[in-house]
This record gives C-alpha cells, structure tokens and sequence, in this order.
C-alpha cells in the first residue's frame, strides 16, 4: 500500500470527470427537473382554478335554477287565478245572459198573450154582435150599444 | 482458489494492485516494479476507476441529453431522483453560489457509489478471470497476475479524490476571503497577535485533518471491508452464510460511506466560503 504515480492519474481522471459532470450532465438534467416543477405547478394551479371556476358556475346555476324556478311557480299561480277569473266572469255573463234571454221570452210570451186576448175579445165581440143582430134581426149599431158590447167584452 | 496456496499468500495475492512502471528494459509489470518506487501505476485502481467514472458520465449524459420537460420515463425519473437528491443535499448545506459544488458532489456520490459497490462482486471472480486471461494470453503465471477490482480500497484513489476537494477548498478559501482566510488561519482561536504561532499550528492541523481523514475514512472502511470478505472465503463451505450476512450489512456501508464523502465534501466547501 504505497502512493505512487497513480494518484496523479487519478486526479486527473476526477478532474475530468467533474469537469464533464459540470458542462455536460448537471446543467441540463437541473434544467430540464426545473422547468418540469414549473410546469407541474402551473398545471396544478389551472386545475385549481378551474374547480373554482366550476364552483362557481354550479353555485350560479343553481341559483339561476332557483330563481327559474320561483318564476315559473309565480307564472303558474297567476295563471291558475286568472283562469278561475275567467270561469267566473264568464260564468256571471252567462247567468246575466240567460235572464235576460228568459226575460225577454216571457215579456213575448206575455205580450204575444195580450195579443191573442184582444184579438179574441174583438172576435168574441165580433160574434157576440152578429149573434144579437141575428137575434134582433135588425142592425145594431155598434157604436150607439157599444156601451153594452164593452159590458160583455169585460164579462169575457 | 487458495488451495495451492497458503491464506497469507492468497490475502497478499487479493491485496496487491497490479502495477505497471517502466524499467530499463521496457514497460515492466507487477512483481518487476518491486522497486520502481514513486513511478509506479496501478493499472487495475486505474482501469476500474475510469471505466466506472465513464460508465457514470455515460449514463447521466444519455439523461441529460434525453431530459425534457414531458413525462419522463422510469429511467429519466431515477436518474433525476438521484440529481434531485444530491441538489437537495447541496441547497441545505451550502448556502453560497457556485457552479462547482453541486457536479462536484454528484460526480463523487455516483463514482463512489459505483467503486464501492465493486466489492459486491464475489472476490474471486475477477481476479480469477485475470489470471486465466494472464495464464492463456500472455503465459504468466496467474498467481502473479494481480487485480484489485475495488478502486476505492487504493490508497491513491482516495487521496486524489480528497486531494481534488482540498485544492478545491483553498481555491475558495483565498477568492472568497483573500487575506482573510490567513487571518482565520492565524488569529483562531486566540485572537491576540501574541498566539499566531499557536494559532497557525492549530489551524493548519484542522486544515490539513479535513483531506487527511476525508481519504482514511473511505480506504480505511472499504479495504477493512474487502479483508473481511476475504477472510470469509479463506474458510470453506461455510463461508456461504457468513459471506450473505457481511454482504448485506455492507450494503449499508456502501452508500453509507459515498454519502459520507459527498456530504463532507459540500461541509468543507461550504466552509471555505464562509465568511467568520
């Protein structure tokens, strides 16, 4: 076990090698390790922010949902009262239209009634002359015993 | 195996690096550089060492080159899991700005990791193939060929590497702090112009502690390690057991003591460039 030339070799051989490690190896596996973290964290950092982003697209969606759905409750609402208005008021216009149509046909009913009433009173009187002048055989005249032809159109 | 062999020369035949020098007849090699003294290599520390250090450049190279900011594979992932390791380590310890610091400690962390984990393999397969490839290519005797496979139980490799961090260290030591990195070194821990003799010895001590202990610890444990494994094979079948047992507890010395380097290393950088 002696120290001989070889150590001379030897560092030489070290010098070159750690000079080789120093241009060649370290700088570009640091490099290349350096630049891989960056973009890891990058990533991790989009990823990151795009969970929130989602958070907050389904925090507002759900709210949109909500307020769609609040809406569309009201919408339904009104409608279902507008509706029973509508049935209502026609219901109302229909009553009113009916009385009015019965109305009317019993003021017909009463006048067409009237009518026939007088017409048989003027037949019935008609008759009544023709029957007294048949038993007079003689003319009456209508207007000197129309107070005796009213006395029996009112007796009708 | 040892059998022709006794234990003493079959520890010494593991322990020994194959070593090359030149004599005067030529490029000469192991028991012939007995006496080549200093100009000695250790053709096995260096070749293992290197084909290692190339097999860790090729492997975060072919990551880097196919790094990218997509989804990244299981390889690319495991390769950045190791960066994104020894980065992290690097962030909590040292606080000062350099380019240096953090390639510095993935290169020594990796390399290492990967020369200790040498001593996985079992302790006679390379060598063995060594020497067969002695005996039939070259016609050596294969209980002379040599071949140490873990480069971290050398000596050498270990003070290279902590040698490099010391350099390293005063580098930054003297750009950060100039002339005060002197005075840290002569006005610590007394601080009275009467103690700068005390002072310097002290200091120099602890300075010169830190690259000192920084290659003891990793030889120290991985050629402790190695012996160990030896010794369990020297003693038959029953070596089977023993040898799964100390493995694994190896397995956390491994990492263990490549971590230890690495982290030591960021502390001692860290340090030179505090200002006190």
């Amino acid at each position: 076990m002696n120290i001989n030339a070889t150590l001379i070799g030897q560092t030489i051989a070290f010098a070159v090698f750690v000079l080789f490690c120093m241009k060649y190896v370290w700088p570009p596996l640091l490099a290349a390790i350096e630049a891989r973290q960056k973009a890891i964290a990058d990533g991790l950092a989009a990823s990151e922010r795009a969970e929130k982003d989602l958070q907050l697209a389904q925090e507002s969606a759900s709210l949109k949902l909500k307020e769609a759905k609040a809406e569309a409750a009201d919408i339904i609402e009104q409608a279902k009262k507008r509706a029973l208005q509508i049935v209502d008021e026609e219901t109302q216009r229909g009553h009113e239209e009916r009385e009015k149509i019965v109305a009317q046909g019993h003021a017909e009913i009463e006048a067409e009634r009237n009518r026939a009433k007088e017409d048989l009173r003027k037949q019935v009187s008609a008759l009544a002359i023709a029957g007294a002048e048949k038993i007079l055989e003689r003319e009456i005249d209508a207007a000197a015993q129309s107070d005796i032809v009213d006395k029996l159109v009112t007796e009708l | 195996m040892a059998s022709e062999l006794s234990s003493t020369d079959y520890i010494l035949h593991h322990l020994t690096n194959a070593a090359m020098c030149t004599t005067e007849n030529g490029i000469a090699f192991n028991k012939a550089c007995a006496d080549a003294g200093f100009w000695t290599w250790h053709i096995d520390t260096l070749a293992w060492s290197i084909a290692l250090g190339l097999l860790f450049l090729s492997i975060f190279r072919s990551a880097a080159k196919k790094a990218d900011t997509g989804v990244p594979g299981k390889f690319q992932c495991f390769i950045e899991m190791v960066i994104e390791f020894v980065d992290g380590t690097v962030k909590s310890t040292f606080h000062g700005k350099s380019p240096v610091v953090a390639p510095l400690a993935l290169t020594i962390f990796v390399w290492v990791l990967l020369m200790n984990v040498m001593d996985i393999i079992p302790i006679d397969w390379l060598p063995w193939l060594a020497g067969q490839v002695g005996y039939h290519g070259f016609g050596v005797d294969p209980h002379h060929v040599y071949m140490k496979v873990v480069p971290t139980t050398d000596l050498n490799l270990t003070f290279a590497l902590s040698l490099g961090v010391f350099a390293l260290m005063i580098y930054y030591s003297f750009k950060i702090k100039g002339f005060g990195f002197v005075k840290e070194l002569s006005m610590n821990p007394f601080n009275h112009w009467l103690f700068i003799p005390v002072n310097l010895v002290l200091e120099l001590v602890t300075l010169f502690a830190k690259p000192l202990s920084l290659a003891l610890r990793l030889f120290g444990n991985l050629y402790a390690a190695e012996l160990i494994f030896i010794l369990i094979a020297m003693i038959g079948v029953f070596q089977l057991p023993l040898h799964f047992i100390w493995a694994a507890f190896h397995i956390l010395v491994i990492p263990l003591q490549a971590f230890i380097f690495m982290m030591l290393t960021i502390v001692y950088l860290s340090m030179a460039h505090e200002k006190h």
